[in-house]
C-alpha cells in the first residue's frame, strides 16, 4: 500500500481552505523555528560561559576539593613498661575495613560478608540500620582483619568489584592476657560524646583514641603522640592516585612503672579463682610494685569497638569485674586496723607498755556484749599478745579509753579516710568516723558505744586496700607516709606525712607484729624462712555470725579475709595489703602476702648474685697456672 | 528515479557534521572511560556508527511516501513493543526501559518510536489536506502521540516520553495550529501542572526539586549536578586537554561517557571545544532544515522539521543539564552520547531526512 500524496487525489467536500502543499507555504514559519533554534544555541552557549569563563576558578577551586584529601597518619601510642623495662603494653598495626555508603550496592553484601567471614544476614541487617542516616556516614565493617582477609578486601575493593570498601590502618593496644594488670593498666577506646563535652577531653576531636581508665587515662597526655598526616590525590572511590606531601606522625613517649612484673603476675597467681585485691608498695618512697584486683577483664576486647553483648555482660556480672577492688572497694578493715589503734594508745600515752587486760572471750561495753573472735578467751593480754592473737577485748579497752576522736586522728595520720593520691584515676576515701564526721553526714552525735566496734576495725570505719598498704607501710618505715605512685615524677619524692613518733612505741608495734607470723599469733601461714615478715590478720565481718548460720545465707554475706604484712622488720622495703571477699578467715588472706615478699627476696637475692663477680672458670676447673 | 538515489545525492555536509560530532564523542567516551569497566565503549560505538550509518542508507532506500503508508501498521506495532517491554524488560536503575536480545545486547523500543512518531505526525497533518487544524484535529492527533507517551512515561522513562512532545509541537506549529487554542492549551496545562505533580514518581519529583536548588542534597540527588556543573567549569576556556580533566578521570562526574559526556567534553576540550560542538550541531540543524525548505511536498517537509525539532530537544536538555539549567533526565546528547539505541534511532531519522533530500525533485 503507496501512500498517495493529497494533491492527487482533490476532494472536492472539504469546506476548509484547500492545502497547498509546496512548502513554500511554511516559509514564514520555518524562519521562526530557525529563530528558536538560535535562541536555544545562544542560551546554551552562555550557560558555559558563564562556568567556565566567568566563574572558571571557583570551578576549579572545587574541582581541587574533590580530589585532594588530607589522610591522618595515625601516631602510636608509648608503649608502657615495668620497673625492669620490660614491655606491658605495645602496639601493632592493623587494617580496619569500613563500609562507604555513597556507592554501595544492595547486590554486594552477600559477597562482601562471605569474603569477611561475617554473616551476610547480619551485615544487611546493619546496613538497614543506618538507612535512614546521611550517606556520608560510614559503616564500621571489621576491625583486625586477618592476613586472608586482608588479601580478599585488596582484590576487590577496585572500582570494578565492590568499591564500597575501605581499608583504613590503624594502630591497636595489646594488652597482656588473661586481665593481667588490667585495672592497673586500663584500656584505649573512642572518645565518645559525654567526654567530648567534658572540659578534661576540650582538646580532643571525634574519632581520637584516649585512655578510658587506669594508667591509660591518668597518662593520656604523656602517652599519646601527634598524628601525621599524608595529602593524597583520590578519586571518587577514594583510591589513592598520588600522594601529595606527608607530614610524619610523632610516636607517644614510652611510660615506665614502678611495677614489677614478676611480683604483679605472683600476686595475680595468689589471687586466681577469688575475688579481691592485693597492694604491694615500697614503703621507702611509695612505689607501687604490684596492683591486683580480681576478678579481671580482659582490655584487649575494649580495643577498638567492644560489642555491646560483650560489655552489658562485663557491666552486669554480680562479681563486678570492672571495678578496681585494689582502690576502689571500701571495706572495714577488721583486726588489721589494730596496728593503728595500738600506734595512737602508745603516741597519746593510754596506755603504756605495761598496760594489761584481762579476755574472757568478750566484754561488757555500754550495755552490750561484744565477743572477742576466740570465745574462749585469751586470758591475761599484753599490747605484744593483744596484737599476736588479735585479742578483740584488749583493743575494745584500748578503745575506750582513747575515744573516737584519739582514733580518727591518728587514722587521719596513718592516711585512712582521705585519697592516697595515687597516679591512678577514680580512687576512694573510705571512711574515718569521728564525732564530727557523724554529724556532718548523719546530723547526730557519737555514741561511745560505736568507738567499741571501730576499736577492732568494724562499725562505720572503711578503707580500701590501698589505703590499708600505705597506712601499715609508713608506721612500719616509723612515721613518714610517702605517697603511692605508678611512675617516678619530682614530686613523689616529698613524703605526704612525717610524724615525729618514738621509735620504741613503734618497735613494739612491729613486734606484735613480728608475733604475728613468726611466735605462733594468727599469721603463721605468712611465715617465710630466713625472712623477718610481720603482719596483721583482719577477719571483716559483714554480717552477724549466728544470723548467717539461723538463715543459711550463701558466700556473699561470708566474712572478708585481710592481710597486711612487711619485710624485713627492720627499716622494711616491701608492705603488702591483701584482700580476699568473702575468704572468711583472716589467716587465709596471709599466704597470698607470704608469695609476694617471698618473690621480692627471692628475686633480690638472685639479682644479688648475678652482680657478684662470677668465680674464675679457669680456676674451678683446675687450669690456672699457679697449680703447677 | 534511481539516478536520484545515487550516493552523490546525499546530503555531503549534514553526513560529515553527524560524522565529526560521532567523532569527537567517540573520542570523548574513550577518554572518560579510559581505567575503567566501560573501556571497551569507544570501540563499540565506532562500530554502532557503522551499523547507524548501514541503517541510514537502508532508511533512504525505501520511498517515505510507502513509509506513510505503513504508518498505521508501524504506529501498532510500536504500541505492542512499548507495552511488551515492561513485562519481558530487563530492570535498570528502577525502570523497565530495554528488551535483552541476547548475547549481551539489549534494545530500547522507546528509541525507536521516536521515529513512528515523526511518520504518524507528518501523515496526520498531510492527510487533513487543511492548512489550518481544528479542535477535533488538534485533540485527535494529541490522543494518538498521548497514548505512546504515557506508555514510555509508565516505564517510567520521562526523559524520552517528553522527546515526542517537540515532534507533537511543531508539527501542530507548522500544520496550521491557531493561535486561539495554543493559548488555550498552555493554560490548560498550567492549571494541570499543580495535579500532574501527583502523578509523578518520587524521583522525579526528587529530580525536579534538586534542579531548582541543587545544594539541598549534595551527597544524593544534587550530586550529579553539582559535580557536572564543577567539571563544566573546571574546565576553564581552553579545557584540562584529553585525558587529563580531573573531575572525568577520577570519575567524580557521573555516567561521563553517557548522560554527561558533555560536561566531560566541556572540563577536557574547555569553553572552545563547547562552541565547536554548538557551532556544528547548529550547522547540523541548520542544514536539516534547508532539506525542510527543498522538500518536494508538505509530508517531507514535516518529517525533517520534526527530525529536527527533536534533535535540538535533546540537546537543549542534555547541554542544558549539564550547566545546571535544565533538569536531569537520562536524554542522551545526539550522536555524541554513548549508547546503540540512540546512535541508531539518530541515524535512522538523518535516512529519514535524506530520503526526502532525494526525492526532492519531482517529477
Amino acid at each position: 500500500m503507496r501512500y498517495i500524496p493529497a494533491e492527487r487525489q482533490p476532494d472536492a467536500s472539504i469546506s476548509r481552505p484547500l492545502l497547498r502543499d509546496d512548502t513554500k507555504f511554511a516559509a514564514g514559519k520555518i524562519a521562526a523555528f530557525q529563530y528558536v533554534a538560535v535562541g536555544v544555541f545562544v542560551f546554551l552557549a552562555l550557560g558555559y560561559w558563564d562556568l567556565q569563563v566567568r566563574n572558571e576558578e571557583f570551578y576549579y577551586g572545587k574541582a581541587l576539593q574533590n580530589q585532594i584529601k588530607s589522610l591522618p597518619i595515625p601516631a602510636p601510642r608509648g608503649k608502657i613498661v615495668d620497673r625492669d623495662g620490660r614491655v606491658i603494653v605495645d602496639n601493632h598495626s592493623s587494617y580496619r575495613l569500613i563500609l562507604s555508603r555513597d556507592n554501595l550496592r544492595e547486590e554486594h553484601l552477600r559477597p562482601i560478608a562471605l569474603g569477611l567471614n561475617l554473616e551476610p544476614s547480619d551485615l544487611e541487617a546493619k546496613v538497614r540500620r543506618v538507612r535512614r542516616q546521611p550517606t556520608y556516614l560510614t559503616i564500621p565493617l571489621k576491625e583486625e582483619l586477618t592476613a586472608d582477609e586482608l588479601t580478599f578486601v585488596e582484590a576487590h575493593k577496585g572500582g570494578d568489584n565492590f568499591p564500597e570498601m575501605e581499608l583504613i590502618k590503624s594502630q591497636y593496644r595489646i594488652y597482656p592476657r588473661n586481665g593481667v594488670a588490667a585495672h592497673l593498666l586500663g584500656y584505649v577506646g573512642e572518645i565518645n560524646e559525654p567526654e567530648l563535652n567534658s572540659p578534661e577531653w576540650a582538646s580532643h576531636n571525634p574519632g581520637d583514641v584516649i585512655g578510658k581508665m587506669g594508667i591509660e587515662r591518668h597518662y593520656n597526655e604523656h602517652l599519646t603522640g601527634i598524628d601525621g598526616q599524608r595529602q593524597v590525590r583520590i578519586d571518587s572511590s577514594m583510591n589513592t592516585r598520588d600522594v601529595l606531601g606527608i607530614k610524619d606522625a610523632q610516636p607517644g613517649k614510652d611510660l615506665k612503672l614502678t611495677i614489677d612484673l614478676d611480683l604483679q603476675v605472683v600476686g595475680e597467681l595468689a589471687m586466681q579463682g577469688r575475688r579481691g585485691a592485693v597492694v604491694a608498695i615500697d614503703p621507702r618512697n611509695g612505689e607501687v610494685l604490684a596492683l591486683v584486683s580480681t576478678p579481671a577483664y580482659d582490655p584487649n576486647h575494649f580495643v577498638g569497638r567492644i560489642d555491646t553483648r560483650e560489655w552489658s555482660a562485663l557491666r552486669d556480672d554480680p562479681h563486678k569485674p570492672l571495678f578496681n577492688r585494689a582502690l576502689q572497694a571500701q571495706l572495714s578493715p577488721g583486726s588489721t586496723f589494730k596496728p593503728i589503734m595500738a600506734l595512737a594508745a602508745l603516741e597519746s600515752g593510754a596506755i603504756d607498755e605495761n598496760f594489761t587486760v584481762h579476755c574472757p572471750g568478750g566484754a561488757n561495753w555500754y550495755g552490750r556484749w561484744f565477743s572477742c573472735h576466740n570465745k574462749k578467751g585469751h586470758g591475761a593480754v599484753s599490747l605484744k599478745t593483744a596484737i599476736a592473737q588479735s585479742c578483740d577485748v584488749y583493743f575494745y579497752a584500748v578503745g575506750n579509753k582513747l575515744g573516737i576522736d584519739k582514733i580518727a586522728e591518728y587514722g587521719e595520720m596513718a592516711g585512712l579516710g582521705r585519697k592516697t593520691g595515687i597516679d591512678l584515676p577514680g580512687e576512694k576515701e573510705g571512711i574515718l568516723p569521728s564525732s564530727k564526721w557523724k554529724i556532718r553526714t548523719q546530723r547526730e552525735k557519737w555514741y561511745a558505744g560505736e568507738t567499741i566496734s571501730v576499736s577492732v576495725g568494724q562499725g562505720a570505719l572503711t578503707v580500701t586496700p590501698l589505703q590499708l598498704a600505705h597506712a601499715i607501710g609508713g608506721l612500719a618505715a616509723g612515721g613518714v607516709w610517702m605517697r603511692p605512685h605508678l611512675v617516678k615524677d619530682e614530686k613523689a619524692a616529698e613524703p605526704v606525712r612525717k610524724a615525729n613518733l618514738d621509735i620504741e612505741n613503734v618497735n613494739k608495734i612491729v613486734y606484735g607484729m613480728y608475733a604475728v607470723v613468726n611466735e605462733g599469733g594468727t599469721g603463721g601461714a605468712a611465715r617465710i624462712p630466713g625472712v623477718e615478715l610481720c603482719g596483721k590478720t583482719g577477719t571483716a565481718q559483714l554480717a552477724s555470725n549466728d544470723l548467717l548460720k539461723s538463715k543459711n545465707m550463701g558466700e556473699a554475706f561470708k566474712d572478708n579475709a585481710w592481710f597486711v604484712g612487711f619485710a624485713p622488720r627492720q627499716s622494711p622495703e616491701i608492705v603488702v595489703a591483701a584482700l580476699f571477699e568473702n575468704g572468711e578467715h583472716g589467716p587465709l588472706a596471709a599466704p597470698i602476702v607470704r608469695d609476694i615478699i617471698k618473690a621480692y627476696f627471692d628475686k633480690k637475692a638472685r639479682l644479688n648474685k648475678l652482680q657478684q663477680p662470677a668465680p674464675s672458670l679457669a680456676r674451678n676447673l683446675g687450669l690456672g697456672g699457679t697449680d703447677r | 528515479m534511481a539516478r536520484y538515489r545515487s550516493i552523490r545525492g546525499l546530503d555531503w555536509p549534514l553526513l560529515v557534521i553527524a560524522l565529526i560530532l560521532c567523532a569527537l564523542g567517540i573520542l570523548q567516551i574513550y577518554s572518560a572511560t579510559l581505567d575503567t569497566v566501560w573501556r571497551a565503549a569507544w570501540w563499540k560505538q565506532s562500530i554502532y556508527l557503522c551499523v547507524g550509518l548501514l541503517a541510514m542508507w537502508i532508511m533512504t532506500q525505501v520511498d517515505y511516501h510507502t513509509l506513510l503508508g505503513q504508518v498505521p501498521i508501524l504506529y501498532g506495532a510500536s504500541l505492542v513493543l512499548l507495552v511488551l517491554t515492561p513485562l519481558i524488560g530487563r530492570l535498570v536503575w528502577g525502570s523497565k526501559r530495554w528488551i535483552p536480545l541476547g548475547y549481551g545486547f539489549k534494545f530500547q523500543p522507546s528509541e525507536f518510536v521516536k521515529l513512528v512518531i515523526v511518520l504518524l505526525v507528518a501523515r496526520y497533518l498531510t492527510e487533513l489536506k487543511s492548512d489550518r487544524l481544528e479542535i477535533r484535529d488538534l485533540l485527535k492527533l494529541g490522543a494518538l502521540v498521548g497514548v505512546p507517551f504515557a506508555l514510555v512515561y509508565a516505564q517510567p522513562d520521562l526523559g524520552t516520553s517528553l522527546t515526542y512532545l517537540p515532534i507533537l509541537l511543531i508539527g501542530l506549529f507548522l500544520g496550521g495550529m491557531r493561535w486561539q487554542h495554543a493559548v488555550a492549551v498552555l493554560a490548560l496545562v498550567a492549571v494541570l501542572m499543580p495535579v500532574g505533580w501527583f502523578f509523578l514518581k518520587d524521583y522525579q519529583k526528587a529530580r525536579l526539586e534538586t534542579f531548582v536548588n541543587p545544594m539541598k542534597d549534595p551527597t544524593g540527588k544534587g550530586y550529579q549536578v553539582i559535580q557536572s556543573k564543577i567539571a563544566v567549569g573546571a574546565g576553564g576556556v581552553w579545557g584540562r586537554g584529553v585525558t587529563h580533566g580531573s573531575q572525568t578521570q577520577l570519575r567524580f562526574l557521573p555516567v561521563a561517557h553517557t548522560d554527561f559526556l558533555v560536561s566531560a567534553f566541556a572540563e577536557e576540550h574547555g569553553f572552545v571545544g563547547i562552541l565547536v560542538v554548538l557551532g556544528l550541531y547548529f550547522l547540523l540543524l541548520m542544514q536539516i532544515v534547508q532539506n525542510a525548505q527543498t522538500a518536494p511536498d508538505r509530508a517531507g517537509m514535516l518529517i525533517c522539521m520534526g527530525v529536527c525539532s527533536l534533535l535540538l530537544f535533546h540537546l537543549l536538555i542534555n547541554a542544558g543539564m549539564a550547566v545546571g539549567r535544565m533538569p536531569v533526565t537520562g536524554i542522551p546528547l545526539p550522536l555524541m552520547s554513548y549508547g546503540g539505541s540512540s546512535m541508531l534511532s539518530v541515524f535512522m531519522m538523518l535516512g529519514l531526512v535524506h530520503n526526502v533530500r532525494l526525492r526532492r525533485f519531482v517529477s
